[in-house]
Protein backbone atom coordinates (compact mmCIF):
# COMPACT_ATOMS: atom_id res chain seq x y z
CA UNK A 1 0.00 0.00 0.00
CA UNK A 2 3.15 2.34 0.35
CA UNK A 3 3.71 2.02 -3.37
CA UNK A 4 2.55 5.05 -4.12
CA UNK A 5 3.85 6.81 -2.01
CA UNK A 6 7.11 9.09 -2.79
CA UNK A 7 9.24 9.01 0.88
CA UNK A 8 11.93 11.48 -1.32
CA UNK A 9 9.92 14.19 -1.27
CA UNK A 10 11.07 14.20 2.89
CA UNK A 11 14.84 13.99 1.71
CA UNK A 12 14.39 17.30 -0.53
CA UNK A 13 12.41 19.11 1.50
CA UNK A 14 14.46 18.61 4.45
CA UNK A 15 16.81 21.53 4.62
CA UNK A 16 13.35 24.10 3.98
CA UNK A 17 11.99 22.21 6.91
CA UNK A 18 14.66 22.79 9.54
CA UNK A 19 16.52 25.43 8.51
CA UNK A 20 13.07 27.35 7.97
CA UNK A 21 10.48 25.75 9.59
CA UNK A 22 12.16 23.89 12.98
CA UNK A 23 14.79 27.26 13.45
CA UNK A 24 11.42 29.56 14.01
CA UNK A 25 9.31 26.53 16.20
CA UNK A 26 12.87 26.63 18.28
CA UNK A 27 12.86 30.43 18.47
CA UNK A 28 9.60 30.83 19.52
CA UNK A 29 9.27 27.80 22.13
CA UNK A 30 12.95 29.18 24.01
CA UNK A 31 11.62 32.73 23.86
CA UNK A 32 8.60 32.09 24.78
CA UNK A 33 9.83 30.18 27.48
CA UNK A 34 12.17 32.24 28.81
CA UNK A 35 9.46 35.23 28.92
CA UNK A 36 6.92 33.13 29.73
CA UNK A 37 8.67 32.29 33.38
CA UNK A 38 9.86 36.07 34.24
CA UNK A 39 6.06 36.84 33.75
CA UNK A 40 5.19 33.60 35.70
CA UNK A 41 7.39 33.87 38.50
CA UNK A 42 6.51 37.61 38.72
CA UNK A 43 2.93 36.42 38.65
CA UNK A 44 3.14 33.92 41.56
CA UNK A 45 4.87 36.13 43.94
CA UNK A 46 1.58 38.46 43.33
CA UNK A 47 -0.59 35.65 43.99
CA UNK A 48 1.42 34.66 46.85
CA UNK A 49 1.04 38.10 48.25
CA UNK A 50 -0.10 39.68 50.96
CA UNK A 51 -1.36 42.76 49.66
CA UNK A 52 -5.18 41.47 48.64
CA UNK A 53 -5.34 43.36 45.46
CA UNK A 54 -2.26 41.81 43.82
CA UNK A 55 -3.03 38.29 44.81
CA UNK A 56 -6.63 38.95 43.43
CA UNK A 57 -5.60 40.59 40.28
CA UNK A 58 -2.79 37.75 39.35
CA UNK A 59 -5.78 35.05 39.93
CA UNK A 60 -8.11 37.26 37.83
CA UNK A 61 -5.66 36.40 35.09
CA UNK A 62 -4.29 33.43 35.67
CA UNK A 63 -8.12 31.91 35.84
CA UNK A 64 -9.01 34.11 32.38
CA UNK A 65 -5.79 32.40 30.34
CA UNK A 66 -6.75 29.33 31.52
CA UNK A 67 -10.23 28.78 30.70
CA UNK A 68 -9.69 30.17 27.16
CA UNK A 69 -8.59 27.66 24.50
CA UNK A 70 -5.03 29.00 22.78
CA UNK A 71 -6.40 28.96 19.70
CA UNK A 72 -8.66 31.51 20.57
CA UNK A 73 -5.99 33.76 22.55
CA UNK A 74 -3.59 33.51 19.05
CA UNK A 75 -6.31 34.78 16.96
CA UNK A 76 -8.00 37.53 19.08
CA UNK A 77 -4.39 38.51 19.78
CA UNK A 78 -2.91 38.99 16.05
CA UNK A 79 -6.56 41.02 14.76
CA UNK A 80 -6.63 42.99 18.19
CA UNK A 81 -3.27 44.20 19.33
CA UNK A 82 -2.57 46.34 16.38
CA UNK A 83 -5.56 48.66 17.25
CA UNK A 84 -4.81 48.57 20.90
CA UNK A 85 -1.52 49.77 20.06
CA UNK A 86 -2.52 51.91 17.97
CA UNK A 87 -4.88 53.81 20.17
CA UNK A 88 -2.66 53.29 22.87
CA UNK A 89 0.56 55.10 20.42
CA UNK A 90 -2.11 57.91 19.65
CA UNK A 91 -3.11 58.76 22.85
CA UNK A 92 0.78 58.70 24.12
CA UNK A 93 1.51 61.27 20.86
CA UNK A 94 -2.09 63.33 22.48
CA UNK A 95 -0.61 63.57 26.18
CA UNK A 96 2.77 65.07 24.84
CA UNK A 97 3.21 65.71 21.15
CA UNK A 98 6.77 67.34 21.42
CA UNK A 99 7.92 64.43 23.75
CA UNK A 100 6.98 61.47 23.80
CA UNK A 101 4.89 61.71 20.96
CA UNK A 102 7.85 63.45 18.59
CA UNK A 103 9.70 60.34 19.80
CA UNK A 104 6.94 57.84 18.61
CA UNK A 105 6.59 59.52 15.26
CA UNK A 106 10.10 59.54 14.15
CA UNK A 107 10.16 55.71 15.64
CA UNK A 108 6.44 54.16 13.86
CA UNK A 109 5.89 57.06 11.92
CA UNK A 110 2.47 57.47 10.08
CA UNK A 111 1.48 54.83 12.39
CA UNK A 112 0.75 57.18 15.23
CA UNK A 113 -2.86 58.53 14.41
CA UNK A 114 -5.93 58.43 15.14
CA UNK A 115 -7.51 55.16 14.56
CA UNK A 116 -4.52 53.72 12.10
CA UNK A 117 -3.37 50.21 13.58
CA UNK A 118 0.12 49.59 14.50
CA UNK A 119 1.93 46.91 12.35
CA UNK A 120 2.96 44.02 14.93
CA UNK A 121 4.01 41.53 12.80
CA UNK A 122 3.08 37.64 13.23
CA UNK A 123 6.24 36.54 14.93
CA UNK A 124 6.00 39.41 17.39
CA UNK A 125 2.22 38.44 17.76
CA UNK A 126 2.76 34.78 18.36
CA UNK A 127 5.88 35.49 20.43
CA UNK A 128 3.52 37.50 22.92
CA UNK A 129 0.85 35.60 22.94
CA UNK A 130 2.61 32.74 23.83
CA UNK A 131 4.64 34.62 26.42
CA UNK A 132 1.37 35.44 28.26
CA UNK A 133 -0.68 32.32 28.03
CA UNK A 134 2.68 30.03 29.31
CA UNK A 135 3.18 32.69 32.01
CA UNK A 136 -0.62 31.43 33.20
CA UNK A 137 0.72 28.11 33.23
CA UNK A 138 4.34 28.37 34.89
CA UNK A 139 2.65 30.94 37.42
CA UNK A 140 0.86 28.20 38.52
CA UNK A 141 3.92 25.89 38.63
CA UNK A 142 5.83 28.18 40.29
CA UNK A 143 3.54 29.08 43.19
CA UNK A 144 3.34 25.15 44.02
CA UNK A 145 7.47 25.80 43.57
CA UNK A 146 7.22 28.48 45.98
CA UNK A 147 5.04 27.26 48.40
CA UNK A 148 6.70 24.07 48.46
CA UNK A 149 9.39 25.85 50.83
CA UNK A 150 8.74 25.97 54.19
CA UNK A 151 7.73 29.21 56.14
CA UNK A 152 10.47 28.85 58.23
CA UNK A 153 13.09 29.66 54.87
CA UNK A 154 11.92 32.65 54.79
CA UNK A 155 12.03 33.74 58.79
CA UNK A 156 15.58 32.41 58.37
CA UNK A 157 16.04 34.71 55.61
CA UNK A 158 14.65 37.70 57.68
CA UNK A 159 15.74 36.83 60.84
CA UNK A 160 19.28 37.69 59.32
CA UNK A 161 18.41 41.05 57.72
CA UNK A 162 18.14 40.11 54.39
CA UNK A 163 14.45 41.76 52.92
CA UNK A 164 11.87 40.23 51.15
CA UNK A 165 13.64 40.72 47.84
CA UNK A 166 17.01 39.20 48.74
CA UNK A 167 14.90 36.53 50.99
CA UNK A 168 13.32 35.75 47.68
CA UNK A 169 15.92 35.76 45.03
CA UNK A 170 18.63 34.07 47.38
CA UNK A 171 16.98 31.51 48.97
CA UNK A 172 13.16 31.14 48.18
CA UNK A 173 13.47 31.27 44.22
CA UNK A 174 16.73 29.00 44.03
CA UNK A 175 15.27 25.86 45.98
CA UNK A 176 11.51 26.38 44.47
CA UNK A 177 12.87 26.24 40.75
CA UNK A 178 15.16 22.93 41.48
CA UNK A 179 12.04 21.27 43.03
CA UNK A 180 9.95 22.81 39.66
CA UNK A 181 12.77 21.98 37.22
CA UNK A 182 11.19 19.02 35.61
CA UNK A 183 7.47 20.26 35.76
CA UNK A 184 8.75 23.36 33.87
CA UNK A 185 10.58 21.37 31.22
CA UNK A 186 7.44 18.89 30.94
CA UNK A 187 5.26 22.54 30.44
CA UNK A 188 7.75 23.26 27.82
CA UNK A 189 7.61 20.09 25.95
CA UNK A 190 3.58 21.18 26.07
CA UNK A 191 4.55 24.92 24.95
CA UNK A 192 6.87 23.43 22.03
CA UNK A 193 3.80 21.31 20.52
CA UNK A 194 1.19 24.33 21.07
CA UNK A 195 3.28 26.57 18.96
CA UNK A 196 2.31 24.75 15.48
CA UNK A 197 -0.99 26.10 16.27
CA UNK A 198 0.50 29.26 14.67
CA UNK A 199 -0.26 27.78 11.56
CA UNK A 200 -3.16 29.70 11.85
CA UNK A 201 -1.55 32.90 11.03
CA UNK A 202 -0.12 31.30 8.26
CA UNK A 203 3.57 31.48 9.77
CA UNK A 204 5.68 28.77 9.18
CA UNK A 205 6.86 27.38 11.41
CA UNK A 206 8.33 23.65 11.52
CA UNK A 207 4.56 22.06 10.75
CA UNK A 208 3.77 25.19 8.61
CA UNK A 209 6.93 24.09 6.26
CA UNK A 210 5.61 20.77 6.42
CA UNK A 211 2.41 21.46 4.98
CA UNK A 212 3.00 23.70 2.97
CA UNK A 213 5.17 21.34 0.66
CA UNK A 214 2.87 18.67 1.81
CA UNK A 215 0.14 21.24 -0.68
CA UNK A 216 2.40 21.99 -3.08
CA UNK A 217 3.47 18.64 -4.25
CA UNK A 218 0.37 16.77 -3.23
CA UNK A 219 2.46 14.61 -0.44
CA UNK A 220 0.12 14.87 2.29
CA UNK A 221 0.33 11.60 3.82
CA UNK A 222 4.43 11.45 3.52
CA UNK A 223 4.65 15.06 4.80
CA UNK A 224 2.45 15.12 8.33
CA UNK A 225 3.44 11.30 8.92
CA UNK A 226 7.27 12.55 8.69
CA UNK A 227 5.99 15.64 10.65
CA UNK A 228 4.68 13.79 13.63
CA UNK A 229 7.75 11.26 13.44
CA UNK A 230 10.10 14.54 14.26
CA UNK A 231 7.65 16.33 16.63
CA UNK A 232 7.44 12.76 18.41
CA UNK A 233 11.12 12.07 18.30
CA UNK A 234 11.80 15.63 20.18
CA UNK A 235 9.32 15.31 22.67
CA UNK A 236 9.83 11.89 23.41
CA UNK A 237 13.30 12.71 24.25
CA UNK A 238 12.70 15.67 25.70
CA UNK A 239 10.57 13.67 28.00
CA UNK A 240 12.82 11.19 28.98
CA UNK A 241 15.94 13.81 29.62
CA UNK A 242 13.14 15.20 32.28
CA UNK A 243 12.68 11.69 34.04
CA UNK A 244 16.55 11.17 34.59
CA UNK A 245 16.88 14.61 35.47
CA UNK A 246 14.27 13.62 38.08
CA UNK A 247 16.07 10.95 39.71
CA UNK A 248 19.06 12.84 39.95
CA UNK A 249 17.61 15.83 41.03
CA UNK A 250 15.96 13.58 43.87
CA UNK A 251 19.59 12.23 44.96
CA UNK A 252 20.50 15.85 45.54
CA UNK A 253 17.64 16.73 47.76
CA UNK B 1 18.53 50.20 79.96
CA UNK B 2 17.65 46.03 79.24
CA UNK B 3 18.44 44.98 76.08
CA UNK B 4 15.10 43.46 75.20
CA UNK B 5 12.40 45.27 76.66
CA UNK B 6 8.39 43.51 76.35
CA UNK B 7 6.10 45.93 77.33
CA UNK B 8 2.57 44.52 77.83
CA UNK B 9 2.39 42.76 74.84
CA UNK B 10 -0.75 40.99 73.22
CA UNK B 11 -1.25 39.55 70.03
CA UNK B 12 -4.14 38.33 68.11
CA UNK B 13 -4.91 35.60 65.16
CA UNK B 14 -8.43 37.06 64.32
CA UNK B 15 -10.18 36.26 67.71
CA UNK B 16 -7.99 34.13 69.27
CA UNK B 17 -5.38 35.78 71.39
CA UNK B 18 -2.19 34.16 71.34
CA UNK B 19 -0.25 36.71 73.61
CA UNK B 20 -1.88 38.22 76.54
CA UNK B 21 -0.43 41.36 78.08
CA UNK B 22 2.85 40.15 78.45
CA UNK B 23 5.68 41.93 79.91
CA UNK B 24 9.03 41.03 80.64
CA UNK B 25 12.67 42.54 80.14
CA UNK B 26 16.65 40.70 79.70
CA UNK B 27 19.15 42.78 80.55
CA UNK B 28 22.76 43.01 78.73
CA UNK B 29 24.56 39.62 79.63
CA UNK B 30 21.38 38.20 81.01
CA UNK B 31 20.18 34.44 79.98
CA UNK B 32 16.25 34.02 80.39
CA UNK B 33 14.76 30.79 79.59
CA UNK B 34 10.96 31.09 78.50
CA UNK B 35 9.19 27.38 79.05
CA UNK B 36 6.14 25.99 79.35
CA UNK B 37 3.45 23.65 77.69
CA UNK B 38 2.88 23.72 73.67
CA UNK B 39 0.87 26.04 72.77
CA UNK B 40 1.52 28.34 75.68
CA UNK B 41 2.99 31.17 73.23
CA UNK B 42 6.74 30.93 74.22
CA UNK B 43 7.53 30.69 70.23
CA UNK B 44 5.15 33.34 69.78
CA UNK B 45 6.32 35.55 72.24
CA UNK B 46 10.01 34.76 71.25
CA UNK B 47 9.66 35.52 67.70
CA UNK B 48 7.83 39.06 68.01
CA UNK B 49 11.37 40.27 69.32
CA UNK B 50 12.40 40.70 65.94
CA UNK B 51 9.27 41.54 64.36
CA UNK B 52 9.22 37.73 62.50
CA UNK B 53 5.37 38.27 64.64
CA UNK B 54 3.55 41.02 64.48
CA UNK B 55 1.92 42.54 67.90
CA UNK B 56 -1.59 44.32 67.71
CA UNK B 57 -0.89 45.76 71.63
CA UNK B 58 2.13 47.02 74.04
CA UNK B 59 5.54 47.61 73.21
CA UNK B 60 9.18 46.07 72.17
CA UNK B 61 12.47 47.63 72.59
CA UNK B 62 15.48 45.63 71.35
CA UNK B 63 19.09 47.82 72.18
CA UNK B 64 16.61 50.86 72.71
CA UNK B 65 15.02 50.66 68.92
CA UNK B 66 11.02 50.16 68.78
CA UNK B 67 10.39 47.40 67.17
CA UNK B 68 6.87 48.09 66.44
CA UNK B 69 7.52 51.63 64.69
CA UNK B 70 6.55 51.64 61.47
CA UNK B 71 9.62 53.80 61.09
CA UNK B 72 11.97 50.98 62.30
CA UNK B 73 14.31 49.83 59.63
CA UNK B 74 13.46 45.96 60.31
CA UNK B 75 16.40 44.41 58.33
CA UNK B 76 18.64 46.66 60.16
CA UNK B 77 17.68 45.55 63.77
CA UNK B 78 17.17 41.73 62.56
CA UNK B 79 20.51 41.88 61.33
CA UNK B 80 21.95 42.58 65.33
CA UNK B 81 19.52 40.24 66.62
CA UNK B 82 20.45 36.80 65.97
CA UNK B 83 17.87 34.10 65.88
CA UNK B 84 18.12 30.02 65.83
CA UNK B 85 15.43 27.89 64.58
CA UNK B 86 13.42 25.00 66.31
CA UNK B 87 14.27 23.22 62.56
CA UNK B 88 18.13 24.72 62.11
CA UNK B 89 16.36 26.54 58.89
CA UNK B 90 19.94 25.87 57.29
CA UNK B 91 19.89 26.84 53.45
CA UNK B 92 19.97 24.35 51.66
CA UNK B 93 21.12 24.81 48.11
CA UNK B 94 24.05 26.75 49.78
CA UNK B 95 27.38 25.41 50.89
CA UNK B 96 27.75 25.79 55.15
CA UNK B 97 30.46 28.71 53.74
CA UNK B 98 27.88 30.43 51.87
CA UNK B 99 25.58 29.55 54.42
CA UNK B 100 27.60 31.80 56.94
CA UNK B 101 28.33 34.61 54.45
CA UNK B 102 25.45 35.54 52.67
CA UNK B 103 23.70 37.60 54.74
CA UNK B 104 27.11 39.12 56.14
CA UNK B 105 27.67 40.20 52.27
CA UNK B 106 24.29 41.48 51.42
CA UNK B 107 23.40 43.02 54.76
CA UNK B 108 26.27 44.26 56.45
CA UNK B 109 28.12 45.17 53.04
CA UNK B 110 31.24 42.76 53.97
CA UNK B 111 33.58 41.60 51.48
CA UNK B 112 32.99 37.77 50.46
CA UNK B 113 36.70 36.98 52.14
CA UNK B 114 35.94 39.04 55.22
CA UNK B 115 33.05 37.22 55.47
CA UNK B 116 34.36 33.56 55.09
CA UNK B 117 37.09 34.41 57.11
CA UNK B 118 34.77 35.75 59.87
CA UNK B 119 32.27 32.95 58.80
CA UNK B 120 35.15 29.88 59.41
CA UNK B 121 36.35 31.43 62.55
CA UNK B 122 32.92 30.67 64.07
CA UNK B 123 32.48 27.60 62.67
CA UNK B 124 35.76 26.72 64.42
CA UNK B 125 34.23 28.33 67.94
CA UNK B 126 31.58 25.56 67.35
CA UNK B 127 33.93 22.78 66.48
CA UNK B 128 32.58 22.57 62.27
CA UNK B 129 35.65 24.17 60.46
CA UNK B 130 36.54 21.14 58.14
CA UNK B 131 32.79 21.20 57.57
CA UNK B 132 32.96 24.30 55.46
CA UNK B 133 32.56 22.83 51.85
CA UNK B 134 29.57 20.52 52.80
CA UNK B 135 25.89 21.19 52.29
CA UNK B 136 23.62 21.18 55.22
CA UNK B 137 22.15 17.54 54.11
CA UNK B 138 25.52 16.00 54.47
CA UNK B 139 25.89 17.00 58.56
CA UNK B 140 23.49 15.68 61.11
CA UNK B 141 20.67 17.46 62.73
CA UNK B 142 23.18 18.28 66.16
CA UNK B 143 25.81 19.91 63.08
CA UNK B 144 23.42 21.67 61.41
CA UNK B 145 22.29 23.34 64.38
CA UNK B 146 25.77 24.25 65.59
CA UNK B 147 26.03 25.97 61.97
CA UNK B 148 23.19 27.98 62.47
CA UNK B 149 24.38 28.71 65.40
CA UNK B 150 27.79 30.20 64.02
CA UNK B 151 25.50 31.27 61.20
CA UNK B 152 23.53 33.57 63.61
CA UNK B 153 26.61 34.61 65.40
CA UNK B 154 28.70 35.70 62.42
CA UNK B 155 26.44 38.79 62.06
CA UNK B 156 28.31 40.15 65.14
CA UNK B 157 24.38 40.02 67.03
CA UNK B 158 24.02 42.22 70.48
CA UNK B 159 21.42 39.32 71.65
CA UNK B 160 20.54 35.82 70.39
CA UNK B 161 16.85 34.45 70.39
CA UNK B 162 16.81 30.60 70.27
CA UNK B 163 13.28 29.00 69.31
CA UNK B 164 13.42 25.18 70.46
CA UNK B 165 16.59 24.92 69.31
CA UNK B 166 17.16 21.29 70.71
CA UNK B 167 13.89 20.12 70.23
CA UNK B 168 14.27 18.28 66.73
CA UNK B 169 17.34 16.73 67.68
CA UNK B 170 18.06 13.19 68.75
CA UNK B 171 18.59 12.85 72.04
CA UNK B 172 22.89 12.25 71.88
CA UNK B 173 22.78 15.31 69.59
CA UNK B 174 20.99 17.55 71.92
CA UNK B 175 24.27 17.83 73.99
CA UNK B 176 26.89 19.07 71.46
CA UNK B 177 24.27 22.17 70.74
CA UNK B 178 23.76 22.64 74.67
CA UNK B 179 27.47 22.81 75.25
CA UNK B 180 28.25 25.69 72.30
CA UNK B 181 24.72 27.40 73.52
CA UNK B 182 26.37 27.40 77.37
CA UNK B 183 29.62 28.16 76.30
CA UNK B 184 28.13 31.31 74.79
CA UNK B 185 26.57 32.19 77.86
CA UNK B 186 29.84 32.33 79.96
CA UNK B 187 30.89 34.76 77.33
CA UNK B 188 28.35 37.12 78.47
CA UNK B 189 25.76 36.75 74.97
CA UNK B 190 22.43 38.07 75.99
CA UNK B 191 20.28 35.06 75.01
CA UNK B 192 16.47 34.45 75.50
CA UNK B 193 16.13 30.65 75.10
CA UNK B 194 12.86 28.80 74.50
CA UNK B 195 13.49 25.02 76.14
CA UNK B 196 12.11 22.58 78.04
CA UNK B 197 16.30 21.55 78.55
CA UNK B 198 15.72 22.24 82.21
CA UNK B 199 19.57 21.33 82.97
CA UNK B 200 20.60 23.99 80.73
CA UNK B 201 17.93 26.33 83.15
CA UNK B 202 19.79 25.54 86.02
CA UNK B 203 22.91 25.87 84.65
CA UNK B 204 23.25 28.69 83.20
CA UNK B 205 19.82 30.65 83.05
CA UNK B 206 19.57 33.72 85.22
CA UNK B 207 15.70 33.78 85.06
CA UNK B 208 13.02 31.44 84.30
CA UNK B 209 9.69 32.83 82.59
CA UNK B 210 7.09 30.01 82.58
CA UNK B 211 3.97 30.99 80.00
CA UNK B 212 0.92 29.28 79.97
CA UNK B 213 -1.98 29.91 77.83
CA UNK B 214 -0.56 33.73 76.38
CA UNK B 215 0.36 34.70 79.66
CA UNK B 216 3.54 34.99 81.54
CA UNK B 217 2.75 33.10 84.83
CA UNK B 218 5.78 33.18 86.24
CA UNK B 219 8.64 34.76 85.98
CA UNK B 220 11.15 34.07 88.65
CA UNK B 221 14.99 34.12 89.62
CA UNK B 222 16.39 30.48 88.40
CA UNK B 223 16.07 29.78 92.62
CA UNK B 224 13.48 30.94 93.19
CA UNK B 225 12.04 28.87 90.22
CA UNK B 226 13.12 25.89 90.95
CA UNK B 227 12.85 26.02 94.63
CA UNK B 228 9.87 27.44 95.39
CA UNK B 229 7.43 28.23 92.31
CA UNK B 230 4.11 30.38 93.34
CA UNK B 231 1.67 29.55 91.11
CA UNK B 232 0.20 26.04 90.92
CA UNK B 233 0.59 25.52 86.96
CA UNK B 234 4.30 26.43 87.02
CA UNK B 235 4.25 23.67 89.69
CA UNK B 236 2.35 20.73 88.02
CA UNK B 237 4.29 21.47 85.24
CA UNK B 238 7.93 21.22 86.79
CA UNK B 239 6.60 18.12 88.88
CA UNK B 240 6.08 16.84 85.29
CA UNK B 241 9.26 17.30 83.03
CA UNK B 242 12.24 16.85 85.88
CA UNK B 243 10.44 12.70 87.07
CA UNK B 244 11.05 11.36 84.42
Amino acid sequence: MFGNFDWDVIRRSLPYLFRDGMTFTVTLTVLAMSGGLMLGTILAMMRLSSVAILSRLAGAYVNLMRSVPLLLVIFWFYFLVPYIGGYLFHQLYLLNPNGIGKVLVDAFGYQVEAGRPIQVGAFASSLITFTIFEAAYYCEIMRAGIQSISRGQMYAGYALGLNYWQTMGRIVLPQAFRNMIPVLLTQTIILFQDTSLVYVLSITDFLGAASKIAQRDGRLVEMYLFAAFVYFVISFSGSLLVKRLQVKLAVIR
Amino acid sequence: MPMIDIDHVSKFYGDFQVLDDCTTTVDKGEVVVVCGPSGSGKSTLIKTVNALEPIQKGDIRVDGVHVNDPKTKLPKLRARVGMVFQHFELFPHLTVRQNLSLAQVKVLGRRQKEADDRGIRYLERVGLAEHKDKFPGQLSGGQQQRVAIARALSMDPVCMLFDEPTSALDPEMINEVLDVMVQLAKDGMTMMVVTHEMGFANKVANRVIFMDSGRIVEDASKADFFGKPRSERAQQFLAKILHH
